[in-house]
C-alpha cells in the first residue's frame, strides 16, 4: 500500500518542470521574502505578484487554478492575525457587540489584516507550485548545491525515503488498534482518556524500536556497497542557457513588484 | 490531510522579515552547532539513524488517540527526540522534520522556516533533554514524571515564542494572541505529555541500552540541566507577566533597543516606505538606488551566463 | 550432527579458481547466542548454490559475515584473498550482499542514486559510474526504471533493483538472502530467469524449495549453526529422513 496523498509532484511536459531545480528554490525563496517586503496595502505590486502566480500556473501546464484550490491550507492560521482589525489605531470602519466586549474595526486594523492574508496567500502557491513541477529528490540535491550541510540534505533524503513505509507501519499500528477495540453496540470503545494515550504512547515506542533497528540494517546494506562513514553524490543538474534567462526574468519581475509597491 | 497540522506551524506572511531573519539567524548559529558536535561525537552508523528517525518522528506524529468531542491528542515528538537520540542529533532530526512539513505540505512557510525549527525543533529539544538530565540516577517514576512534565513545558515553550514572533511582527496582539496560545496549548501539551511518558516507558521496559543514559559527560550534562532549567523558567516567568501586563513586555522590549521608542506599536518595526533600518533620508534613497543596480548587474550576469551556457 | 556426504553419484565438477573458502567459521551473538558453530565450505566459479535449512539456523548471520558485517572466528577467503580489516573494501566490492527486505537494501530516494551508491563509494570517476549504472538495470532488466521513486516500486521491482544495486559494483561473489520471498508467481518467475541468466557465482538463501530444485545444482543444509548436508541437489531432495530431521520438504 501507498500513501500517494503524500507525492505532491504533478508529472507534465512544462517548461517548469525542465528548469533547473536550484532556480526554482532560488525563485520561490525570493518571490516569498519579497512578498514579506511589501508594504501594506500595496495593491499595485500585490496583483503584479498574483499574475506572476498566475502565469507560473499557466507555465507548468497544471491549469490556471491549480495552486489557487489548494491554497486555502495557510487559511487557518488567520484566526491569529484577526486580532490587527481591533487594535490598531485608525478610523473606525464598524463596530459590533459579541457578548459584553465592543470591537470596532479600524480602516487601518482592515489594511493591515487583508495585507497579511493576500501575503500569505502568494507565498503558500508558490511553495505549492515549487513541489508539484519538482521532484522531491531533485529539491533535495538543489539544497544540497546551494551550500544548505551535507548532513541536513542526507538526513531529508532518508526521511522522505521511509516516510512511505514508515507511514505503512503506523497506519497498520492504528487499523490493528481499531480491530482490537470494538465496542459493543451503545458503549463507548477503550478505557479512559489515559489508558488510551498509553495504547497510543506504546505504539509510538514500538514504531521506535522498530526504526532503530531498521536503521542498523540499512547501515549494514550501506557498509555492504563500500560506505565507510562519508557520503558521495553525483549532480544530475547542469544549468542550461534557459536556467539563467529564467533566473533574469524572475528576478526583474519581483524587483519590479517592489518598486510598484513603494510607488 | 493525514496528520493534523498544529497551530504551531507558521506560515509565510505572518512574520515579519526582521523577525523571520532574526530567527533564522538563531536557528543557523544553534544548527551549526548541532553538526559540529554530532560530526565529532557520533559514529558512521548516525547518518542512517538520524535518517530513519527523523521519519519515525514524521510518522509518531500521526499516531492519534481520541480525547473528547471530536478532538485528539498528537505528539510534536521534540522532546522524544531530544531524550532518546540526544539534544544535538535530537535537534537535527526535528529540523528534517519541520522542513520536509514546510516543503512538502506547505505546513509551515519557507521564510519563516527559521521560526518554525526554533519553536518546535530547537527550544523543544534543549527543554526535553535538560529537564530528562536533570533526574538521571532517579527512579523510573520520578524520570518518567519529569519528562511528561519536560515535554508539555516544550509545547508551551513553543507556543510562547510563536506568541511573541507574531506579537513582534505586529500580526497578533500581545494580550490576546499569548493566553489564547497559551491556553490551547496547555491541552495540546498533555497529549504530547501522556503520548511522550508512554513511549519512553515503553523503551525503558523493552530496550534500555537505547536510552544512553551514561553516554555524555558530567560536565555537557550539566550544562544541558542548565539550560533546559532556565528555558523552563523563563517560560514560567514569562507567560503570566506577558498576559498579566502586556504593557509590561512592551516596555522591556523597548528598554532592550528591540522596539523604537517613539513608535506607537512594535508592528512599526520596519518602516514601510524606506529601507528598514535607515528611515527616510537622503541616504534611504541612495540604499535604493545601489540595491537597483545590484539588481540590475544581476540580471546581466545572468543573461550572459545564459548566452554562454548550451541550451 | 555429522556432516552427510552424499557422495554415492556426485562426482564434483571441475574447480577451475575458488571463489570463496570458508573455514571453521564461529559466531554468537552480544547476548551469548551462540548461531554459527564452525561452518567451512567452498564455492568454484560459476556455481551456484542455495543454502536451506530452518528459521533461526543461521543463514543471514553467515551472510553477514562474507563481507564482513559480523566478525566470528575462522577465516573466509574471496578469491583468494584473506579477509581482513584492511581489506574490507576490496571484500565489499567483490561480494555483492542482498539482503532480505528490499526497503533496507533501497535507502535512496531515487532507482538511480541508489544503483549508483556502490561505485560512488567504490570511487569510481562519474562517466563510469552512470555506465555501471546503466549495464546493472539492463542486466536486471529495469533500464526504463532509472529515475523512478524508490518507494513507488512494487516488491518485485524492489528485490530486482536490489540485485542491481550490488551488480553495479561487478561483483565476483553474489550472495542473495531469500530473493523470493513475498513474491508473486510472476515476479517470482521473472526472478528465476534473470537469476539463471546471470553469468555470476551466487549463494542463495532461501526457503524456496521448488527454487532450489530448478536453479541450483548444488545446495547447503544449515541447522542450528552447522552444515548438516552439502551435495548435489537432487540427491539431497531425494533424501527425507534428511529433509524431514531439518524441517524441510521436498518440493
Ligand atoms: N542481532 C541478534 N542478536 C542475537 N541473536 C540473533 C540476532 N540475529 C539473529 N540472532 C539469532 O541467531 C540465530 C540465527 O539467526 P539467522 O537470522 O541467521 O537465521 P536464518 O537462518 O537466517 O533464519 P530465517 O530463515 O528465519 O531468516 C537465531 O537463533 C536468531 O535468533
Ligand atoms: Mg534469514
Amino acid at each position: 500500500m501507498h500513501f500517494d496523498a503524500f507525492d505532491r509532484y504533478h508529472e507534465k511536459e512544462s517548461i517548469l518542470h525542465r528548469l533547473d531545480p536550484r532556480v526554482k528554490v532560488v525563485v520561490t525563496v525570493l518571490f516569498i521574502v519579497s512578498n514579506a517586503l511589501l508594504p501594506d496595502g500595496a495593491w499595485l505590486a500585490f496583483a503584479l505578484a498574483w499574475m506572476f502566480v498566475l502565469a507560473s500556473n499557466l507555465l507548468s501546464k497544471l491549469g490556471l487554478g491549480y495552486t489557487f484550490k489548494r491554497s486555502i491550507i495557510a487559511l487557518p492560521f488567520a484566526l491569529i492575525a484577526i486580532t490587527v482589525l481591533f487594535s490598531i489605531p485608525g478610523n473606525p470602519l464598524t463596530t459590533f457587540r459579541l457578548f459584553v466586549w465592543d470591537f470596532t474595526i479600524t480602516d487601518a486594523g482592515l489594511l493591515r489584516f487583508v495585507s497579511i492574508l493576500i501575503r500569505a496567500w502568494l507565498s503558500v502557491q508558490m511553495a505549492i507550485l515549487l513541489v508539484a513541477v519538482t521532484r522531491f529528490p531533485d529539491l533535495v540535491h538543489a539544497l544540497e548545491h546551494l551550500r544548505v550541510p551535507a548532513i541536513l540534505t542526507t538526513i531529508i533524503a532518508f526521511l522522505y525515503r521511509y516516510l512511505f513505509v514508515l507511514t505503512d507501519e503506523v497506519f497498520r499500528l492504528l487499523r490493528a488498534r481499531q480491530a482490537r477495540s470494538a465496542a459493543a453496540p451503545g458503549s463507548r470503545s477503550g478505557g479512559g482518556v489515559v489508558w488510551r494515550a498509553k495504547v497510543a504512547g506504546n505504539m509510538a515506542g514500538q514504531l521506535f524500536l522498530r526504526s532503530y533497528e531498521r536503521s542498523d540494517r540499512i547501515y549494514n546494506a550501506m557498509v555492504a556497497r563500500g560506505y565507510v562513514g562519508h557520503l558521495y553524490t553525483l549532480n544530475p543538474h547542469e544549468m542550461k542557457s534557459g536556467d539563467y534567462y529564467a533566473t533574469a526574468f524572475a528576478i526583474a519581475a519581483i524587483f519590479l513588484m517592489q518598486v510598484l509597491g513603494r510607488l | 490531510m493525514l496528520y493534523a497540522p498544529t497551530p504551531l506551524h507558521i506560515p509565510d506572511g505572518f512574520l515579519n522579515l526582521i523577525v523571520s531573519l532574526i530567527c533564522w539567524a538563531i536557528t543557523i548559529v544553534t544548527l551549526g552547532f548541532a553538526i559540529s558536535k554530532t560530526n565529532k561525537a557520533l559514529g558512521e552508523k548516525q547518518i542512517p539513524l538520524m535518517g530513519v528517525m527523523a521519519a519515525f518522528i514524521f510518522a509518531a506524529q500521526m499516531i492519534n488517540f481520541p480525547v473528547a468531542g471530536g478532538t485528539s491528542g498528537h505528539m510534536l515528538g521534540g522532546a522524544l527526540a531530544a531524550i532518546v537520540l540526544g539534544p544535538w542529533a535530537g535537534m537535527l532530526v526535528m529540523t528534517a522534520v519541520i522542513a520536509v512539513q514546510a516543503l512538502l505540505f506547505q505546513d509551515g512557510g519557507l521564510l519563516v522556516m527559521g521560526a518554525n525549527i526554533l519553536n518546535m525543533g530547537l527550544v523543544t529539544a534543549a527543554i526535553g533533554y535538560g529537564l530528562y538530565r536533570s533526574v538521571i540516577g532517579q527512579s523510573k517514576g520520578v524520570k518518567l514524571g519529569m519528562i511528561g512534565f519536560a515535554a508539555w513545558l516544550s509545547v508551551m515553550a513553543g507556543a510562547l515564542l510563536t506568541s511573541l514572533q507574531l506579537w513582534l511582527s505586529g500580526t497578533s496582539q500581545l494580550e490576546i494572541v499569548i493566553p489564547a496560545m497559551m491556553g490551547v496549548h496547555a491541552l495540546i501539551g498533555i497529549g504530547e505529555a501522556l503520548i511522550t511518558v508512554f513511549a519512553v516507558g515503553f523503551i525503558m521496559q523493552t530496550r534500555p541500552d537505547l536510552l544512553g543514559e551514561g553516554s555524555e559527560s558530567a560536565k555537557a550534562s550539566r550544562n544541558w540541566v542548565y539550560v533546559g532549567g532556565i528555558v523552563a523558567l523563563l517560560v514560567v516567568l514569562i507567560s503570566p507577566f506577558a498576559s498579566g501586563d502586556p504593557d509590561g513586555l512592551e516596555r522591556v522590549a523597548i528598554d532592550m533597543g528591540f522596539i523604537g521608542t517613539g513608535l506607537d506599536a512594535p508592528y512599526e518595526i520596519i518602516p514601510d516606505y524606506t529601507v528598514p533600518f535607515l528611515g527616510e533620508t537622503a541616504l534611504s534613497t541612495i540604499v535604493a538606488g545601489v540595491i537597483g543596480a545590484i539588481v540590475v548587474g544581476a540580471i546581466i550576469v545572468l543573461v550572459g551566463r545564459g548566452m554562454k551556457a548550451k541550451s | 550432527m555429522p556432516v552427510t556426504h552424499l557422495n554415492s553419484s556426485f562426482a564434483p565438477p571441475e574447480c577451475d579458481g575458488e571463489v570463496l573458502s570458508v573455514n571453521d567459521l564461529q559466531f554468537a551473538y552480544p547476548d551469548g547466542h551462540v548461531a554459527l558453530k564452525g561452518i567451512s565450505f567452498t564455492l568454484c566459479q560459476g556455481d551456484k548454490v542455495a543454502l536451506v535449512g530452518p528459521n533461526g539456523a543461521g543463514k543471514s548471520t553467515l551472510m553477514l559475515h562474507l563481507n564482513g558485517i559480523l566478525n566470528g572466528h575462522g577465516m573466509i577467503d574471496v578469491a583468494g584473498k584473506r579477509l581482513t580489516r584492511d581489506n574490507l573494501p576490496a571484500i565489499r566490492a567483490m561480494v555483492g550482499l542482498v539482503f532480505q527486505n528490499p526497503d533496507d537494501q533501497l535507502f535512496s530516494p531515487t532507482v538511480f542514486e541508489d544503483v549508483a551508491f556502490g561505485p560512488l563509494h567504490m570511487g569510481l570517476s562519474e562517466p563510469e559510474v552512470r555506465a555501471r549504472v546503466d549495464s546493472a538495470l539492463e542486466a536486471v532488466r529495469m533500464s526504463a526504471y532509472r529515475d523512478r521513486l524508490s518507494h513507488h516500486l512494487s516488491v518485485g521491482e524492489k528485490k530486482r533493483i536490489a540485485i542491481a544495486t550490488v551488480l553495479s559494483m561487478n561483483p565476483s561473489l553474489l550472495v542473495l538472502d531469500e530473493p523470493s520471498a513475498g513474491l508473486d508467481p510472476r515476479a517470482r518467475r521473472t526472478l528465476i530467469h534473470l537469476l539463471r541468466d546471470l553469468p555470476i557465482t551466487m549463494l542463495v538463501s532461501t526457503h524456496d524449495m521448488k527454487l532450489v530444485e530448478e536453479l541450483f545444482p548444488r545446495t547447503i543444509v544449515m541447522d542450528e549453526g552447522q552444515i548438516v548436508a552439502d551435495g548435489p541437489t537432487c540427491d539431497i531432495l531425494e533424501d527425507e529422513a534428511l529433509l524431514s530431521a531439518h524441517g524441510l520438504e521436498k518440493p
